[in-house]
């Protein structure tokens, strides 16, 4: 294969078939997929949760993972959310031509990784390349699907006043170091994504718990616009602590030098769990046995209070409030 | 600043004490007015605003250089984007500002308006290199803070032979823009919070005026609690003591003279000028512009473009605001028509005006 993605690779021809057999096959490969089929035939039972979204980061490989990961764990962990196991999931890849062959071997390496450590058979998939300039170097799009175990399934809607609202680790990690490297600043202390499947923890939340009212991963947007979408749906209003939010040192540093809020950047490695307080103390015992919960705190409380609006308790004791995130976050001038 | 010495700036317990200080001495109303963006966004950010006595009147002025730069600034550098062989870099908080007719940097790039955002004008260097073909012209707004490390730019410019670089400049000053507001007898201030960031670069020299001229007080602060909360105390034991004193409570950063070297750059390329500020009109040598032994760098020279006063926005409390005549709830258009996401003034623009606060942060 050329050292470069050519068009010819996209063809449909023989180049595409080199492509994906020397390449995806060697890294993605399984049984279902192996067989090359126009379609994936699988077996589920009961309900299924199944979601899609397409990737586009920019920089593609960032300190803590890449796009191919990120594909894999953006995906997981949305169906993870509605308690289910995330089976199957399908790549679409858009590809610039002259994206160096290394880096695409390294993607696609890096995706065959996650989908292993995460449980996930990649059964279907497509690539097409584009001209240069008709895309962003690459754009991967997965969907997921997956059997719900959760009964009822946690939803948005179903926060209730009394209810602990949980974090499974720091916040902002993954938005600042994207956005450190994409500009190249340098962080005194280096930051890294928290990039991360958090299937297998939720699944044994969701089925060691009697009841989860909702599961939520704050990715664009951040915990502050997440928690108004949760807040306005069901209704109710949440009382954050700002002290018991973590927030790594460096993100809290990082975030100041630029004018930026650490709760509204985005995080691909973390959840929201609320749930009624009595189990608030369970869940986060389960949370902190694992390595991607380790960091897991109590962050605030529903309550009727302010319904639909998230206020912020800061640590000299005002209360403001916490809005909704207003297009992407821009750097001040000074 | 290590982070543990901020820390200190922030202790609850001490802020209890000052505020319970602050409540039992104060037997009137003291209004108080932050010139700076940042001082207004840090009282809602610490949620000071919901503990500060009744009597504080907080008020929020002419501290955002977003809010402050003037409608036909802003036309005439949506006017240039899009040109042909231009690219307009600039810092974020101009994305969104709107001109007239709705438009925006955001839908002039969409319109194919070619637009970079930067986080130091130091990048508009690389940029002009890059694009050799271009013209690239960084729009030029802020106060003293930001108005050396745009000289330095053009330093470094002509030391490296860069001809393709222009700066739109509608820098503008913050003593002159305090001697104005003082000036106005609609006006009703008890006392100002200093800007750090550009007290950082002036000193406190050029604000003793305040105190001479207006008897009023005024303390150069930081952007902690604490820092806030002790600034206002001061001023409140003068105005008991019926004194007006200007003074420096942000020594940790400010030094009386501020930032020689820096000044001295500025003042190297910028000279001062007349300029429009938005809801306050002209005021009399409060811009700075470029020297015309710099002019190779002036955008302004460079398209033939000129700044009018041109009629504002309809609706917009914008001018009562900046002021501290009015506060942004008690603008009509305010959460209506006028919200972050369709802002119609510059005050709910810009991240630090005092509307998007408002509407950001206040709970009821
Ligand atoms: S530009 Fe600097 S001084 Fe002005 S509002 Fe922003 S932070 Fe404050
Ligand atoms: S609410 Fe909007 S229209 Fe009213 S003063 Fe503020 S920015 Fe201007």
């Amino acid at each position: 294969m050329s050292d470069k993605v050519l068009l010819d690779y996209g063809s449909g021809g023989r180049a595409s078939q080199r492509l994906i057999s020397e390449l995806f096959l060697k890294h993605l490969g399984n049984d279902e997929l192996d067989r090359l089929n126009d379609a994936a035939v699988l077996s589920l039972s009961g309900k299924v949760a199944m979601s899609t979204d397409s990737f586009t980061v920019d920089p593609i490989f960032f300190p803590g993972g890449d796009i191919g990961s990120l594909a894999v764990h953006g995906t997981v962990n949305d169906v993870a959310m509605m308690g289910a196991i995330p089976r199957y999931i399908t790549c679409g890849y858009i590809i610039e031509e002259g994206l160096p062959m290394a880096d695409l071997e390294k993607i696609v390496a890096s995706m065959g990784e996650a989908a292993r450590k995460a449980g996930v058979k990649v059964v279907t998939g497509d690539t097409k390349v584009v001209p240069k300039g008709a895309c962003d170097k690459i754009f991967i799009n997965t969907t997921g699907i997956g059997d719900v175990i959760a009964d009822p399934a946690p939803s948005g809607d179903a926060a209730r006043p009394g209810d602990a609202v949980l974090v499974s680790g720091t916040i902002g990690d993954h938005g600042l170091t994207v956005l450190g490297t994409r500009e190249g600043l340098d962080f005194e202390a280096k930051v890294q994504s928290d990039s991360a499947a958090l299937n297998h923890l939720l699944v044994k939340l969701v089925s060691e718990l009697p009841e989860v009212h909702v599961l939520r991963d704050p990715t664009r947007g951040g915990l502050a616009t997440t928690l108004n979408e949760i807040t306005k749906s069901s209704n109710v209003c949440c009382e954050l602590i700002e002290n018991d939010i973590p927030v790594r040192a460096e993100v809290k540093g990082g975030c100041s030098i630029l004018g930026l809020d650490p709760l509204y950047l985005a995080n691909e490695g973390k959840f929201l769990c609320v749930l009624p307080g009595e189990y608030a103390d369970k869940a986060l015992e389960i949370m902190r046995a694992d390595p991607l919960g380790q960091d897991a705190r109590r962050i605030g409380t529903m309550t009727d209070a302010n319904p639909g609006k998230v206020v912020l308790v800061t640590p000299l004791g005002g209360k403001r409030l916490l809005g909704m995130l207003e297009g992407e976050q821009l750097p001040r001038i000074c | 600043m290590s982070f543990e010495l901020l820390e200190k700036f922030r202790d609850p317990d001490l802020c209890r004490k000052i505020l319970d200080k602050m409540e039992s001495e104060l037997d009137r109303e003291l209004r108080f007015m932050e010139v700076c963006g940042t001082h207004t966004v840090a009282i809602f950010q610490s949620g000071l605003r919901s503990l500060l006595p009744e009597k504080v009147v907080h008020l929020s002025g002419p501290g955002c250089p977003v809010c402050v730069t003037h409608e036909s600034e802003v036309n005439a550098f949506l006017d240039l984007a899009g040109r042909d062989k231009v690219i307009m870099a600039t810092f974020g908080d101009l994305m969104r500002v709107p001109g007239d007719k709705g438009r925006n940097l955001k839908k002039a790039m969409a319109d194919g308006a070619r637009v970079k955002v930067v986080y130091s004008p130091f990048d508009t260097l690389k940029l002009a290199k890059e694009n050799p073909d271009d013209l690239v012209v960084f729009i030029g707004v802020g106060f003293e803070t930001t108005a050396p490390t745009i000289a330095g730019t053009m330093k470094m410019a002509r030391q490296q032979g860069i001809e393709n670089l222009r700066i739109l400049c509608f820098h503008k000053t913050v003593p002159t823009a305090l001697d104005a507001l003082l000036s106005d007898e609609a006006i009703n201030i008890d006392g100002f919070i200093l800007p750090g960031h550009v007290s950082a670069i002036i000193g406190v020299e050029p604000y003793r005026f305040i105190a001479r001229d207006y008897a009023k007080s005024a303390v150069v602060t930081g952007f902690e609690p604490l820092d806030i909360l002790q600034s206002l105390n001061q001023m409140i034991e003068w105005r008991n003591k019926g004194e007006a004193h200007v003074s420096n409570n942000y020594t940790r950063i400010v030094g009386e003279n501020g930032n020689p070297k820096a000044l001295e750059i500025m003042y190297e390329v910028f000279e001062p000028c007349d300029a429009l500020w938005r809801g306050l009109g002209l005021i009399p040598g409060s811009g700075l512009e470029i020297r015309p032994e710099w002019e190779q760098f002036d955008a302004k020279k460079e398209f033939g473009i000129e700044i009018k006063e041109s009629p504002s926005l309809p609706g917009c409390k914008c001018g009562d605001i900046l002021k501290g005549v009015k506060q942004p709830d008690q603008c009509p258009l305010f959460g209506k028509a006028c919200t972050p996401a369709d802002p119609v003034g510059p005050c709910m623009v810009s991240t630090e005006g005092s509307c998007a606060a408002y509407y950001k942060y206040k709970l009821d």
